[in-house]
């Protein structure tokens, strides 16, 4: 990177859906016809691909350097192109009301970047780029320099434990599997990030692949596999591709294959497509689904560390956790240690998004109060709205009110409010949310991801989700909430995997927070969020209609008459309170109650 | 069936024979080839490699990514991640469903321009609500502004 300009573009998905394609296209295009190509372009001017920055509020992020001095600009879009180049790139003006703002900077000073470090400065589809951070340097260093055991102790100093929801340590899962005798062994790389909300391990696939290749080299060492798996989602088009181009260079370079780095140790690493089941990020259920079965759990024990995939002692590590490693590996576990809270160690990477200013992805010491989060890195609620609530965990996760906003985010902490880290989807939900709705949403979730083989899984979410149904619908009745209550307690305590355990934690939680929700649903027939269509009666304010009929053209009951330039009327006893007339509206008229 | 498609099935058959891959990557590839899973296709499948057919089907139904039927020419994918859905994807939904005519347990146009599903999360939460059309990304999608966008695509 020697080059004097250079123009850095965020293709991340987020970059991407934002249209950074054909900002970066643009660019390609202006430098060519400005002449620049021909003059300096490849030489001293430079347009590189980078991952996802975090800020993806302000897609598409381009950042210009000249010489060392780097300047951001925010919302760019292909029109904006030709004036930066032409002032900044050409003419050394830099655009400064296209320049990110000092709230940028907020963003990225109160988050503590140990994965998402590289991610948005290197090139994720070139391997010199990653080696060029040190990249390989911890994976040579351990099978070079360190016996299999040294590096599980090291994992146990460190503190690390697994980020893909349930927390377990990671060095002591290591120790488990490598004590087995066997012939064979396997190390899985789960990257089915099935929670809604959440897209950590997307970003880090898409932006730092070699990292968790990396990863995976180190585990594989020190538990003795030969040979490892990922398994990522179909729906991650872009993390697939990035990924098997990163299997394909380090074949190259001799980071995978056989004897690696002068070594006698072998390893390599194959691509297994989910086909799109949640309950395959439970353990067995990844471990049935790459054998080619129905992805449905068994109950444990055995451990997949002792027996797992084919039979074999077998490891499966989150994305986030093996990106971890190599960081570990190079600073050492007391530096590890050093960062996060007392029974958690280390960052956690976050997807920070609902109804909050600043949606992104963060990375944050474990430990890291609510609040900080919220307020100081999201920036607040969008539209100055009331803080409601923030769902954690997704659909296993449960809905922490204003309450506990103090609370220090880590896998304690969570739990001892009746959610959990989960992934670490964060999901900021402010007054215009319906709790009972919330609830309902990630029970019609698990259900129809609910694989069926257990009984109280299958039923009980079913049961539960018919409840939440009709007390939406303004048909709940007396004793509803007991009844749940009693059934979401049945459903965790009997289930036969995490996904069952975990199923009515939304329920509980907003029972136990939101439960005058419930209680204005079944009594009064009122949602008051004003959400639960149902519970509405829709009309239209006089003062506001200015009798444009779109109302009327969007009723599809035709319960809606009125002049052309009058106001408008709703007849309430045709009124299926679908709410499009509220969508239709441009004069904020329609109104429901 | 026709001799085109046993060729390709073979195709499939050797290349996953000689990688030793499983069902699921045998479905994948059959879906690549014909955009849904055709029912000849599982039998002649079962048929040449003595795996019954029922087999085929359990791993066919409990994976959302298989499909029995045959799929519009365009694709509209509705995100239906927790930010969509606070933000209003169910509105989406209808809408479109209103717009393309479907009734409730019909996905595809009758047409077959259009077929309608929905997935639980594409993670790009700070444009929802998501709709995904063929590869484009829609962000920020409102009733309105959907039925706009799937303009272009009728024809």
């Amino acid at each position: 990177m020697n080059s004097e300009i250079t123009v850095n573009v965020c293709l991340g998905t987020g970059g991407i859906a934002a249209g950074s394609e054909m900002v970066m296209e643009e660019f390609r295009k202006e430098f060519e016809t400005a002449g620049v190509k021909n003059a300096k372009f490849g030489d001293r001017c430079k347009i590189h691909k980078v991952g996802c920055r975090g800020f993806c509020a302000r897609d598409v992020l381009v950042d210009v350097s000249v010489g060392d001095k780097t300047w951001t600009y925010q919302y760019i879009q292909p029109e904006m192109v030709k004036r930066i180049v032409k002032d900044h790139v050409l003419g050394r003006q830099p655009i400064t009301e296209w320049l990110v703002g000092d709230d940028y900077h907020t963003f990225h000073d109160n988050q503590k970047k140990v994965i998402l470090g590289d991610l948005g400065k290197i090139d994720p589809e070139s391997i010199e780029e990653y080696v060029a951070v040190a990249g390989y340097t911890a994976a040579r260093k351990a099978l070079t320099q360190m016996t299999p055991a040294e590096i599980i102790e090291t994992m146990k100093k460190s503190g690390l434990r697994g980020r893909g929801g349930a927390g377990f340590p990671t060095g002591l899962k290591w120790s488990f599997c490598a004590a087995n005798e066997s012939d064979d062994r396997y190390i899985i790389c789960n990257a089915d990030e099935g929670d809604p909300g959440a897209f950590m391990d997307r970003s880090v696939v898409e932006g730092n692949p070699h990292a968790v290749l990396e990863g995976m080299i180190i585990g594989a060492y020190a538990i003795g596999a030969t040979h490892g798996y990922v398994y990522i989602r179909a729906e991650y088009p872009l993390a697939v591709n990035r990924l098997n181009m990163a299997l394909e260079q380090a074949k190259e370079k001799g980071f995978l294959g056989k004897k690696l780095f002068g070594t006698s140790f072998d390893f390599d690493i194959k691509v297994k497509l989910g086909a799109g089941a949640f309950v395959c990020g439970e353990e067995t259920a990844l471990i049935a689904s790459i054998e080619g079965e129905r992805g449905m759990p068994r109950a444990k024990p055995p451990f997949p560390a002792n027996k797992g995939l084919w039979g074999k002692p077998t490891i499966i590590n989150n994305v986030e956790t093996l990106a971890n490693i190599p960081a570990i590996i190079n600073r050492g576990a007391e530096w590890f240690a050093s960062i996060g809270s007392e029974k958690s160690k280390g960052t956690k990477v976050i997807a920070l998004t609902g109804k909050i200013r600043n949606t992104g992805l963060i990375e944050i010491p474990m430990g890291t109060p609510l609040k900080d989060i919220i307020f100081n890195i999201g920036g607040g609620i969008e539209g100055d709205k009331l803080f409601k609530a923030v769902q954690t965990g997704g659909p296993s996760g449960g809905c922490i009110p204003q309450q506990h906003i103090d609370l220090p985010v880590d896998y304690e902490g969570l739990k001892s409010v009746g959610s959990m880290m989960g992934s670490g989807g964060m999901v900021v939900l402010d007054e215009t949310d319906c709790m009972v709705n919330i609830s309902k949403f990630f029970l019609e979730f698990t259900q129809a991801e609910s694989c069926g083989k257990c009984v109280p899984c299958r039923i009980g979410t079913k049961r539960l989700l018919e409840i939440l149904t009709r007390i939406t619908e303004g048909n709940g009745r007396k004793g509803d909430i007991e009844l749940l209550q009693e059934l979401a307690e049945d459903v965790r305590d009997s289930s036969l995997c995490g996904l069952g355990m975990s199923a009515p934690n939304p329920v509980l939680s907003t029972l136990k927070y939101f439960r005058h929700e419930y209680e204005a649903h079944i009594n009064q027939k009122k949602c008051p969020a004003k959400v639960c269509n149902k519970l509405l009666t829709f009309f239209i304010r006089e003062d506001m209609c200015v009798g444009c009929g779109m109302c009327a053209k969007a009723c599809s009951v035709a319960a809606i008459t009125g002049e052309k330039k009058k106001p408008h009327h709703i007849d309430s006893s045709l009124c299926i309170k679908c709410g499009s007339c509220f969508d239709a509206c441009k004069f904020s008229a329609v109104l429901k109650e | 069936m026709e001799k085109t498609q046993e060729a390709v099935l073979e195709g499939i058959y050797q290349k996953c024979t000689a990688n030793g891959d499983n069902i699921i990557t045998a479905l994948q590839q059959i879906q690549n080839e014909f955009g849904y899973v055709p029912e000849e296709s599982v039998y002649w499948y079962a048929d040449r490699t003595n795996i019954p057919a029922s087999r085929f089907y359990g791993v066919i139904t409990f994976y959302a990514q298989f499909h029995l039927h045959p799929r519009g020419k365009n694709i509209i994918t509705v995100c239906q991640g927790t930010v969509c859905h606070v933000k209003g994807a169910s509105r989406i939904i209808s809408k479109i469903r209103e717009d393309l005519k479907l009734k409730e347990d019909q996905s595809t146009t009758k047409d077959m321009q259009f077929t309608l599903e929905t997935v639980n999360c594409v993670g790009a939460c700070s444009i929802a609500p998501v709709v995904i059309v063929n590869d484009k990304v829609f962000g920020k999608q409102a009733p309105a502004k959907i039925t706009q966008n799937l303009k272009a695509y009728k024809e």
